[in-house]
């Protein structure tokens, strides 16, 4: 009984941040969504978003997320196996990790200068022959940024899950006789998938509402829902509108959350 | 459980030091003082000097905090819980604010150097006999281009930026209003047209100059023009001039089919706990002396006559930081167009935004 009492003692502040930072905002985000600029209760911003100009906007987010995420997989995945066979991985892990306790604004200064027509990059082009190209606000410089700032959050889980993984069970499909690409489609990347997936959702949801990396790296060329929420709340003060956006924001990372959810049996 | 505890301990006696040490810092600047002044202004946009001579002659302690818009400066008035006696918003966000009833009325007689502004300057359609604000900069929005750059390229208009030559050359600043005016301007239209047909016209003759168009960014254009990332960009006059300190290939152009002219004000917020410290401050600051020291620091252009007497000939003579009266006659001040209206300028802009090349 007593340890009942304690446990739900425990949980007090657990439900209470929840509450308040979690289910009110979202609430609050939900309730902003029904009123007009006029602040008359309707539902033109629903309306509104079904339009072009925003559907367009979302598949471009959409686009751009998806295009982040796979290039942070496809660059991780390998990184942390490597990490996991080197001998002071956890020292070769930190050091993976030390730029993402860094500000991201300081982090989008430097790639200013890296990439500015006269910054580093194009004086190696330059020097190698390729003469002098135009980097900066482009698409490539856009998700060539973002896929460095969010790597970490994708090697991470993978380097846990990877290793975590029993070396013996490798050995044994060894043994069994199946080849080094059967044992990792087989045996390697089935057990490792959870860590996939919580990588992907740690890049691809804070990835869809990226605001300030597309007017930093990619000067407004491209544009983002996030960047929509930001000019609504800050410039036109058109808070129902950029509530709907958030609103539909928060659907699709909820659809997208159950889509790569972990079905963890036990406890 | 034990070793939890401790360091629970630890982190609690440590945040408490911390505490009593900001405290004690705090009052070492005079922070607990009781005749203090607190001025919530645009981030470089005094010169610090003058707030410590304002201290020495008046004895009062100055608070001093920046904003970096309009909007969120309203934002943090509405909401209160700001001591703010003194803010520096533009001529439409006086308007809403006066609507909104946020402002203290100004006593004109504790302001007796208000006769050193230049009449172009008072009684504007904002604020009407200035009864809530004193303008304390203005400015233009115009185009600043490098001509190292350019070569033999000549800018001097809106229409001019359409040139095929510029290819891939200009940055904009990211406003919808200074934008979506520049469309409206290359097209004979008012900055303040509200038409959405015209609007519409304007965002499309916007598109065709995309190909153009190498960015739109924030307060990094100054940085960006500077160090010859691009060879034009659409700024506001005071930017220009910082770039030009920083570049001297760069020069500053009003276009001629008109642009905007705009004013920060000097106002008495609502929250104001020191309103007759706010007064002596705003005398002080249209002291010509002083505005004149100040002028030269933040090189925006100021409204204040008798201080042009104190500043160095040819920054006064400087026709695109100072145009003449011909000149301002074509320029237009930013009218409060409403929520409504904003939102179509804002909507229009964003999807001028998305207009790829």
């Amino acid at each position: 009984m007593e340890n009942k009492f304690t446990r739900n003692i425990y949980m007090v502040p657990y439900a209470l941040w929840i509450a308040l930072f979690v289910i009110a905002p979202i609430l609050l985000v939900l309730y902003y969504s029904f009123f007009d600029i006029e602040g008359n209760l309707s539902l033109i911003n629903y309306q509104k978003f079904f339009t072009p100009v925003y559907l367009k906007m979302t598949l471009s987010s959409f686009w751009y997320a998806f295009l982040i995420t796979l290039i942070s997989l496809i660059v991780a995945y390998p990184t942390a196996y490597l990490l996991t066979k080197t001998k002071h991985k956890q020292l070769w892990l930190l050091l993976i990790i030390v730029p993402s306790w860094i500000n991201l604004l300081l982090k989008a200064y430097a790639f200013l200068g890296i990439f500015g027509t006269y910054g580093i990059t194009n004086s190696f082009l330059e020097v190698i022959g390729i003469g002098s190209q135009q980097i900066l606000f482009t698409d490539f410089s856009f998700i060539f940024v973002s896929v460095y700032i969010f790597i970490p959050f994708m090697i991470l889980p993978i380097f846990n899950s990877l290793n975590e993984l029993n070396p013996t069970l490798i050995d044994a499909a060894n043994d069994l006789g199946a080849s080094k690409w059967t044992t990792f489609r087989r045996v390697i990347f089935p057990l490792t998938i959870d860590g996939v997936k919580s990588g992907c959702q740690v890049v691809f949801i804070p990835a869809l509402s990226l605001f300030m990396l597309t007017r930093l790296i990619a000067g407004n060329r491209v544009i983002t829902l996030g960047t929509a929420i930001e000019q609504h709340f800050l410039v036109t003060q058109d808070w129902g509108m950029g509530s709907t956006i958030a609103v539909f924001l928060i659907i699709i990372m909820f659809l997208f959350m159950s889509f790569t959810g972990t079905r963890k049996r036990g406890i | 459980m034990n070793r939890l505890i401790r360091v629970f301990l630890a982190v609690v006696i440590a945040s408490a030091l911390l505490l009593f040490a900001i405290n004690r810092l705090n009052k070492a600047e005079g922070f607990a003082g009781d005749n203090t002044l607190t001025i919530y202004n645009w981030g470089d946009y005094i010169d610090d000097e003058l707030i410590d001579r304002f201290e020495e002659e008046t004895g009062i302690k100055i608070i001093y905090e920046t904003f970096d818009s309009n909007e969120a400066m309203l934002t943090k008035i509405q909401q209160g819980g700001t001591t703010y006696d003194i803010a520096v918003p533009s001529e439409y966000m006086i308007d809403k604010m006066r609507e909104e009833d946020l402002l203290i009325p100004l006593d004109h007689s504790k302001i007796p150097n208000l006769k050193n502004i230049d009449e172009r300057f008072m009684d504007l359609p904002f604020d009407p006999a200035n009864k809530y604000s004193v303008p304390y900069f203005w400015g233009t929005v115009g185009i600043v281009y490098n001509t190292k750059m350019l070569n033999d390229i000549e800018i001097t208009s809106w229409n001019d930026l359409w040139n095929p030559a510029l290819k891939n050359e200009i940055l904009l600043v990211d406003g919808a209003r200074e934008v979506m005016g520049m469309g409206l301007n290359s097209l004979n239209y008012s900055l303040n047209d509200t038409n959405e047909a015209h609007l519409k016209e304007a965002k499309e003759k916007l598109d065709s100059l995309t190909p153009n168009i190498k960015a739109i960014v924030g307060d990094e254009i100054k940085i960006l023009i500077a160090n010859e990332e691009a060879a034009v960009g659409v700024v506001w006059s005071g930017d220009a001039a910082d770039m030009m300190w920083e570049n001297e290939n760069l020069d500053y152009v009003v276009p001629s089919e008109g642009s905007n002219l705009w004013f920060d004000n000097m106002v008495i917020p609502k929250t104001a706990k020191n309103v007759d410290a706010a007064h002596q401050f705003i005398n002080f600051m249209l002291d010509p002396e002083v505005s004149a020291q100040n002028t030269e620091w933040v090189s925006y252009s100021t409204p204040n006559k008798a201080a042009l007497e104190f500043m160095p000939e040819e920054m006064v003579e400087d026709e695109r930081f100072y145009p003449s009266p011909e000149l301002t006659e074509k320029l237009e001040v930013y009218e409060n167009l409403g929520k409504k209206n904003l939102a179509m300028y804002n909507d229009f802009f964003l999807q001028f935004k998305m207009h790829r090349k």
